[in-house]
C-alpha cells in the first residue's frame, strides 16, 4: 500500500507570495528590522519579565540598581583617590568615578545580559518562533532602569559638589547609546558564541573585569601619552566614559577619541548582526 | 474536490532535516577545541561546520512533500522517533531545514507545549500577557479576550497570585486557556491535548474541534487516533523520516494501525524508538509467558501475567514501573503503575524482572497495545517504549456466567450488580 511518489508543483509564476518562505541555512543572511519592529511588543514582554522577576523577593528590591555602582565608587574612592592619589583632573573623585560608573554599568550589565539572553531563553526559543534578534536586544534595554535611577543620584551628587554640567549634556543620549550599541554589539557576537561553547558564561564576568581596568573609569585618559589616545579610542568604552565626564563635569572634550569609538561599534554591531543571523539558524539545534 | 492553487496553504516540497548524532561532535563544545581546531583551519568554528565529518549522519525528515489547502485539518501520525516533531519544528520555524522547501500562506501559530514562556514568579495575569506575546499576539488582542482567558482557566480567584503557587492543573489550564486564543489563519498543534484531567481535556478537545469548525488551517500530531479521527478530515502518516501514506483520515489511521502493529516482531530490547534518559532499559516483556515479539492471546477474564524485565547501568532509589493497555483507537483503557497502587520498590540495580497481575482481565475482545516505561521518583523518564507488544484479547467469561464477552461489551468491562426492588414485596435480587 505504499504510496508512489508523487511529483508535486512548485509555485506556479501567477501565485502571491507566501507570507513565510522556510529554506535551509544560508551564509548571508539579511537583518529584517521591519519584523523586529513588529514583534517590538515581545521585546518590551522580555524587558518587563526580566525587570519584574529582577527584583522579586528581594528586600532592597530597586535599591540593588545604585548599590552596586555606590559600592564600587566608596571602594575606588579610597584606594585609587586617596592611597594612590590617581589625579582626577581636578574633579572630586567620587564624583569623578561615579560619572564613569553609571556608563560602565549600564554597559557590563548590558553586554552579560546580552550574552546570556540566547540561552536564558532557550526553553522558548525551541517551542515558538519569534525574530532571535530579540533576545540580545532586549537584553541591553533592561538596565536602563537601573541606569536612570543612578543617574538621579549622580545628578544628587553633581549638586552637593557644586557642579553645573556644560551645554554638552544635550549630547548626553548620545552616549548613552554608543553604551548600549558597544554592549549589544559585543553581546551579538558572545550570546550567538554561547549557544554552543558555553564556556563563554564563565567568561564574560573576567573579561568585564580587565575591560573595566581598560576603560577610563578610576583614572582620566590624560594619564596615557597624548599621541596613544586615539588609539584608546578603540576601546568604545573610553570614548563613552570621557564623554560622560565631558558632558556632565567639563572635562576635556573626547574629540577624535570618540568618532575612533564610533567606527569600532559600527563595524562590531554589522559584524555582529551577520553573524548572529547566520549561526541564530542552527540555536536549536544546538542549544 | 477542485482546489485552486490559490486556496493553498502550507506548500512543502523536498524536505529534509539532516542531525549528526554521537562521536566528536558532543565533545566538540570547550573552547579549547576552538582553539586547538582554528589552528588546524582558522574560523572554521564559525560556520558550524567544524564538527569532525566522520560523525554519525542521520536523516531525520527525507524528501517530505505535501500541500496543505486553506482550511483543511491535518492529522499528522506517526511513531516516536518518525520524524513528526521535527516537521513541525520546520514548519513553526523553529529549526531550519538541511534541504527542500517550505512556503507558507498566512500567519503560522504554533502550539508545541503547553505553557510556553510561562514564568513561575509572575502572576497569572502577567503570564498570560508574557505568553501571550511569545505566542505572537499583540497586547491590545490579548486585552481584548483577557476575561475570555480567564474564565476559559477557570482560575479568576489566583488570577494575581505567581504561578509558581499555582497546582499543577491549574498552571497547565492557564496556559492552555492563553494558547487556545491564539487566532492565527494556521495553527501547529503538537500533542497539547495530553494535558490536565479528563473534564479539561474534553474542553480542550471541544475548543480544537471549534477551531476547525471555523475554518482554519490546523495541522495536528497526536498518538490519540480517537481525536485524529474527530477532528481531521485529511491525514498523513510519516514514517522513517518520510511521508508513507496521505489520504483520507480513516484510510491513513487503518494502514497505520496495521503498519504499527507487526512493529513488533522487533524484540523489544532492540527497539530503538523509544524514549527516556536511557540509563536503564526495560529489555523484554512477557505476557503469560509469551515474548514482547510474538503477539500474545488471552481471554477476557483471565488472570494476565506481565513480566518485565530491566537492566540498568546506576541505582535506581525509587522506580515506578509502569504497563498501560491501549486498544486500537489509541486510548489507554488500563494504566498499571507501582506508584499508584502505593508500592514502593526501594533501590534497584543492576538486572531483575517485576511482574505484574492483572487478576480478571476487565477488557472485551480486540487487540490491543503495550506500552511500558520505567520512571524515577522524581519524575525523570528513564525508559518508555510504545507498543513494547500485542495482545490479542479472545472471547472469554468475564462475568462468570458461561457467556463470553463480545465486542459490543463497550470498551471496558466492569463488575456490576443489579437490584429489582419490587413495588409490593422489595425483594432484592443478587
Amino acid at each position: 500500500m505504499i504510496s508512489t511518489p508523487k511529483v508535486l508543483p512548485h509555485q506556479s509564476p501567477g501565485e502571491p507570495e507566501p507570507t513565510i518562505k522556510i529554506r535551509p541555512p544560508r551564509k548571508w543572511v539579511p537583518v529584517d528590522f521591519h519584523e523586529i519592529w513588529e514583534y517590538r511588543e515581545l521585546l518590551y514582554s522580555f524587558v518587563g519579565r526580566d525587570l519584574k522577576v529582577r527584583y522579586k523577593q528581594t528586600a532592597l528590591g530597586f535599591l540593588w540598581a545604585i548599590i552596586q555602582p555606590l559600592f564600587l565608587m566608596v571602594v575606588f574612592s579610597l584606594f585609587f583617590g586617596r592611597l594612590v592619589k590617581i589625579p582626577s583632573e581636578g574633579i572630586p573623585y567620587p564624583l569623578f568615578s561615579f560619572a564613569a560608573l553609571i556608563p560602565w554599568t549600564l554597559f557590563a550589565e548590558g553586554l552579560t545580559r546580552s550574552t546570556a539572553s540566547v540561552l536564558h531563553n532557550a526553553g522558548i526559543m525551541t517551542k515558538v518562533y519569534f525574530p532571535r534578534l530579540i533576545m540580545p536586544i532586549s537584553g541591553i534595554l533592561s538596565p536602563l532602569v537601573d541606569f536612570a535611577i543612578a543617574f538621579v543620584i549622580l545628578l544628587l551628587m553633581m549638586v552637593y559638589y557644586g557642579y553645573v554640567p556644560t551645554i554638552a549634556i544635550v549630547l548626553l543620549p548620545l552616549f548613552v547609546l554608543l553604551a548600549l550599541m558597544t554592549s549589544l554589539a559585543v553581546g551579538l557576537w558572545l550570546s550567538a558564541t554561547n549557544v554552543k561553547y558555553r564556556d563563554f558564561q564563565y567568561t564574560i564576568s573576567f573579561l568585564i573585569q580587565l575591560w573595566l581596568f581598560a576603560s577610563p573609569v578610576v583614572y582620566p585618559s590624560s594619564l596615557l601619552p597624548e599621541q596613544y589616545r586615539i588609539l584608546y579610542g578603540l576601546n568604545p568604552m573610553a570614548g563613552v566614559i570621557e564623554g560622560f565626564r565631558w558632558a556632565l563635569l567639563g572635562t576635556n572634550p573626547p574629540e577624535s577619541m570618540i568618532l575612533v569609538s564610533v567606527g569600532v561599534v559600527v563595524l562590531l554591531l554589522i559584524g555582529g548582526l551577520f553573524y548572529f543571523k547566520r549561526m541564530e539558524q542552527y540555536f536549536a539545534d544546538v542549544v | 474536490m477542485i482546489l485552486m492553487s490559490g486556496d493553498i496553504a502550507i506548500r512543502v516540497r523536498g524536505l529534509g532535516k539532516k542531525y549528526t548524532i554521537g562521536g566528536p561532535q558532543e565533545r566538540f563544545l570547550t573552547f579549547r577545541d576552538i582553539i586547538v581546531n582554528s589552528v588546524k583551519a582558522p574560523f572554521r568554528w564559525l560556520t558550524q561546520k567544524g564538527a569532525d565529518q566522520s560523525t554519525n549522519e542521520f536523516w531525520a525528515l527525507k524528501d517530505v512533500s505535501f500541500d496543505v489547502y486553506k482550511g483543511e485539518v491535518i492529522g499528522i501520525i506517526g511513531r516516536n522517533g518518525a520524524g513528526k516533531s521535527t516537521l513541525l519544528k520546520i514548519l513553526s520555524r523553529i529549526t531550519t531545514p538541511t534541504e527542500g522547501d517550505v512556503d507558507i500562506y498566512g500567519r503560522v501559530g504554533s502550539l508545541l507545549e503547553v505553557g510556553t514562556g510561562f514564568h513561575g514568579e509572575l502572576t497569572g495575569r502577567e503570564n498570560i500577557f508574557l505568553s501571550g506575546s511569545i505566542l505572537g499576539m499583540k497586547k491590545a488582542e490579548i486585552e481584548q479576550k483577557f476575561d475570555e482567558i480567564v474564565k476559559f482557566s477557570e482560575i479568576e480567584k489566583f488570577i494575581d497570585t505567581p504561578v509558581k503557587r499555582y497546582s499543577s492543573g491549574m498552571y497547565v489550564r492557564l496556559a492552555f486557556a492563553v494558547a487556545a486564543h491564539m487566532d492565527t489563519e494556521i495553527l501547529i498543534v503538537d500533542e497539547v491535548l495530553a494535558v490536565g484531567d479528563a473534564q479539561f481535556q474534553k474542553k480542550c478537545m471541544g475548543k480544537m474541534e471549534d477551531v476547525a469548525r471555523v475554518g482554519r488551517t490546523v495541522l495536528f500530531v497526536s498518538h490519540n487516533m480517537a481525536a485524529i479521527q474527530s477532528l481531521c478530515s485529511r491525514c498523513v502518516f510519516i514514517m522513517s523520516g518520510g511521508v508513507y501514506r496521505d489520504g483520507p483520515v480513516r484510510d491513513v489511521i487503518a494502514t497505520y494501525l496495521d503498519m504499527v502493529a507487526p512493529a513488533e516482531g522487533v524484540p523489544l530490547v532492540k527497539r530503538i524508538d523509544r524514549s527516556g534518559n536511557g540509563i536503564g532499559q526495560l529489555t523484554a516483556l512477557f505476557i503469560n509467558g509469551c515474548p514482547d515479539d510474538h503477539i500474545s492471546a488471552v481471554c477476557s477474564g483471565d488472570t494476565v501475567r506481565f513480566k518485565l524485565k530491566y537492566k540498568i547501568l546506576k541505582p535506581i532509589l525509587s522506580p515506578i514501573f509502569y504497563i498501560g493497555i491501549y486498544n486500537n483507537l489509541g486510548t489507554q483503557i488500563v494504566h498499571c503503575n507501582t506508584d499508584i497502587v502505593g508500592l514502593k520498590p526501594g533501590l534497584i540495580r543492576g538486572e531483575g524482572e517485576v511482574i505484574c497481575e492483572i487478576p480478571r482481565l476487565p477488557l472485551p475482545p480486540g487487540r490491543y497495545k503495550i506500552n511500558v516505561a520505567l520512571g524515577e521518583g522524581g519524575g525523570e523518564q528513564i525508559d518508555r517504549v510504545e507498543s513494547a507488544a500485542l495482545m490479542d484479547v479472545l472471547a472469554g467469561d468475564f462475568y462468570g456466567t458461561g457467556h463470553s464477552s463480545s465486542l459490543n461489551y463497550g470498551i471496558c468491562l466492569a463488575d456490576h450488580r443489579w437490584r429489582f426492588v419490587d413495588s409490593e414485596s422489595s425483594s432484592e435480587l443478587l
